[in-house]
């Protein structure tokens, strides 16, 4: 997919200074695919970043050209939306290790000529951030306004708010935790073991075998699919009703409804991603413990710190569940931080963070806007 | 009664410049936003109800969902100019912690309360035997949230016990208000529906 014939039309940019990584090696060519949205003003204090999930890509507000479908966000980002392109210059960019442009297992491994497969270095989400941090300097960019993101996008903003608290003004990480919970990290490695079960996944070789793990690749996305929803909201769309027919057909066609849309979003992810990217990303995330990286408690990595937050969360969320962002907030409230916390009411499980919820918008809204006039924009 | 106005703008007129401020039940933020645009503070909220913490973040100010019995421990030793907890104390499971919170958490605490000393209230339940309803304490003794009610000088005395050094308090009712520099008299007992205190430790 990272092939120069197939190179998705977006910015790129490319460091040739190695990039360390949290593992002891590093990256020796990087590049970064991303997209902005509205115009980096003259002191260059309107700048703020959208870090996406684990299966988002750096199409926030614009037509995805893989899916040819509105970008994952466009209901939060865009002209006179809370996060307003008119006022703001947006950027989003495709993470380390994912399979939309920026540096991942499909590039090519300058030191073999070959895609990297397997041979790419384990990242994390600090790692990520890194290479978000080289982007912005070569947008010369000091200061960003916000860094923003839900679910990984979440843990990206608490690592640079961790890492690089005088880069950034606010941060409003969403429906996230401070590290993977023995919950998290299980549904990752039913997905992981799908996709290496699958024969067609070559021991990770599958570019140069000329297959594609799809099967593996797109149970895990149904796996994972299942965790971004919630009883009520599964019940409320599909309840029992069957697909297309009257009566059960005592057999293992996609008899229900929700058989045939997990069957449809497995099918459909398989167009737009890559296994050994979904491996290393999710990799990526069960290693987060940011206590564990910085060697602190949570209070003393923030303590001190001139960052206003914003931390939400939503009640149907069992994936990353109010109790767990609650947690930063406690935190960074016992650090002295200046944090805001909203608990959203919603029985759309964690997905909630991408849908209509009047009430977030409005939290977003106001809070941003409080940090712009703070920052005189 | 007592202007809820009025409430707000003595309260702002007791906070300094600048300072950093934690009000405790911040409920729609009606405070912290006459705070921020008259006395320019950094504020921070904490509210029972979530369903006012959004509200107070969607108008741009900061608050977190919490309960002021448990969740002032949170808070680091001196980390707030003042804590303000204002109509609330009366409300609270432990009013006498949270006084020590207060103080402990902030270099000055405002506190306002409605009077149980006040005159109508007395007079409501000498004639009548029953508990006094007011035009502040309009609710019936089974659904009142006020279950710590007390008189200006029960809560004189309580700051005494815990050496808890009061600068100012103001006395209002409809009618008037009244500054004393440290506790009120016994007269501000029986004439005011409120006060407000400013303490330190």
């Amino acid at each position: 997919m990272n092939s120069d014939q197939n190179k998705l039309p977006c910015s790129y940019f490319t460091d040739n200074k190695p990039l360390l990584l949290e593992n002891g090696t590093s990256i020796d060519e990087l590049t970064v695919a991303y997209e902005s949205y509205g115009k980096l003003n003259k002191d260059k204090s309107n700048a703020i970043i959208i870090c996406h999930a684990l299966s988002g890509d750096q199409f926030v507000a614009s037509k995805n050209p893989l899916t040819d479908k509105d970008g994952w966000w466009a209901r939060m980002v865009g002209s006179g939306k809370p996060i307003d392109t008119d006022k703001y210059f947006v950027i989003c960019a495709n993470v380390l290790g994912g399979c939309l442009g920026s540096t991942g297992p499909t590039s090519i491994n300058p030191k073999t000529g070959e895609e990297y497969g397997l041979n790419f270095p384990v990242i994390t989400i600090s790692d990520m951030v890194n290479a978000q941090l080289r982007l912005i300097q070569y947008l010369e960019i000091e200061k960003l306004l916000s860094v923003i993101g839900g679910s990984m996008g979440g843990m990206q903003v608490l690592e640079w708010a961790a890492s690089y608290p005088d880069k950034i003004l606010s941060a409003i990480p969403i429906a996230t935790s401070s590290r993977h919970t023995a919950q998290n990290i299980a549904f990752h490695e039913l997905g992981r073991q799908a996709i290496m079960a699958d024969p067609d996944w070559h021991g990770g070789n599958y570019i140069k075998a000329g297959s594609n793990p799809t099967k593996g690749l797109s149970i895990a996305r149904m796996t994972a699919h299942v965790t971004y929803l919630s009883e009520a909201s599964l019940t409320k769309k599909f309840g029992r009703r069957l697909q297309d027919k009257e009566e059960i057909s005592f057999g293992f066609d996609a008899d229900f409804q929700i058989e045939s849309y997990l069957r449809h979003q497995g099918l459909t992810f398989v167009d737009r991603f890559d296994a050994n990217s979904y491996l290393y990303i999710t990799r990526a995330m069960d290693y987060f413990d940011l206590e564990k990286t910085h060697k602190k408690s949570l209070t003393e990595i923030y303590s001190k710190t001139n960052i206003k937050f914003l931390i939400t969360s939503f009640t149907g969320d069992w994936l990353y569940p109010p109790s767990e962002n609650l947690m930063i907030v406690r935190a960074l409230s016992a650090g002295g931080a200046d944090v805001s916390f909203v608990n959203i009411n919603s029985d759309k499980g964690h997905d909630a963070f991408l849908l209509e919820e009047p009430e977030f918008d409005d939290a977003m809204r106001g809070f941003i806007n409080s940090v712009s006039l703070e920052a005189n924009i | 009664m007592v202007n809820n106005r009025t409430d707000l703008e003595l309260i702002t007129s007791l906070v300094d410049k600048e300072a950093r401020i934690l009000d405790v039940g911040c409920g729609n933020g009606e405070l912290l936003k006459s705070l921020k645009n008259k006395k320019n503070v950094k504020g921070q909220g904490l509210e029972l109800k979530q369903e006012r913490v959004n509200k107070c973040v969607a108008k741009g100010l900061s608050a977190i969902q919490g309960n002021a019995d448990s969740d002032l421990s949170l808070y680091p030793d001196q980390s707030f100019d003042c804590v303000i907890l204002s109509q609330t104390i009366q409300a609270t499971n432990n009013p006498k912690n949270i006084l020590i919170e207060l103080i402990r958490i902030g270099k000055k605490a405002i506190i306002s309360i409605p009077n149980f000393g006040y005159w109508k209230v007395r007079l409501g339940f000498a004639t009548h035997g029953k508990m006094p309803i007011t035009e502040k304490l309009s609710n019936n003794w089974y659904d009142t949230p006020n279950i710590h009610l007390c008189s200006i000088l029960d809560f004189v005395d309580l700051c005494r016990e815990l050496n808890i050094k009061i600068e100012k308090t103001i006395v209002l009712n409809s009618n008037n208000t009244k500054s004393f520099n440290g506790a009120p008299n016994s007269w501000s007992n029986f004439f005011g529906e409120e006060a407000i205190f400013l303490i330190k430790n």
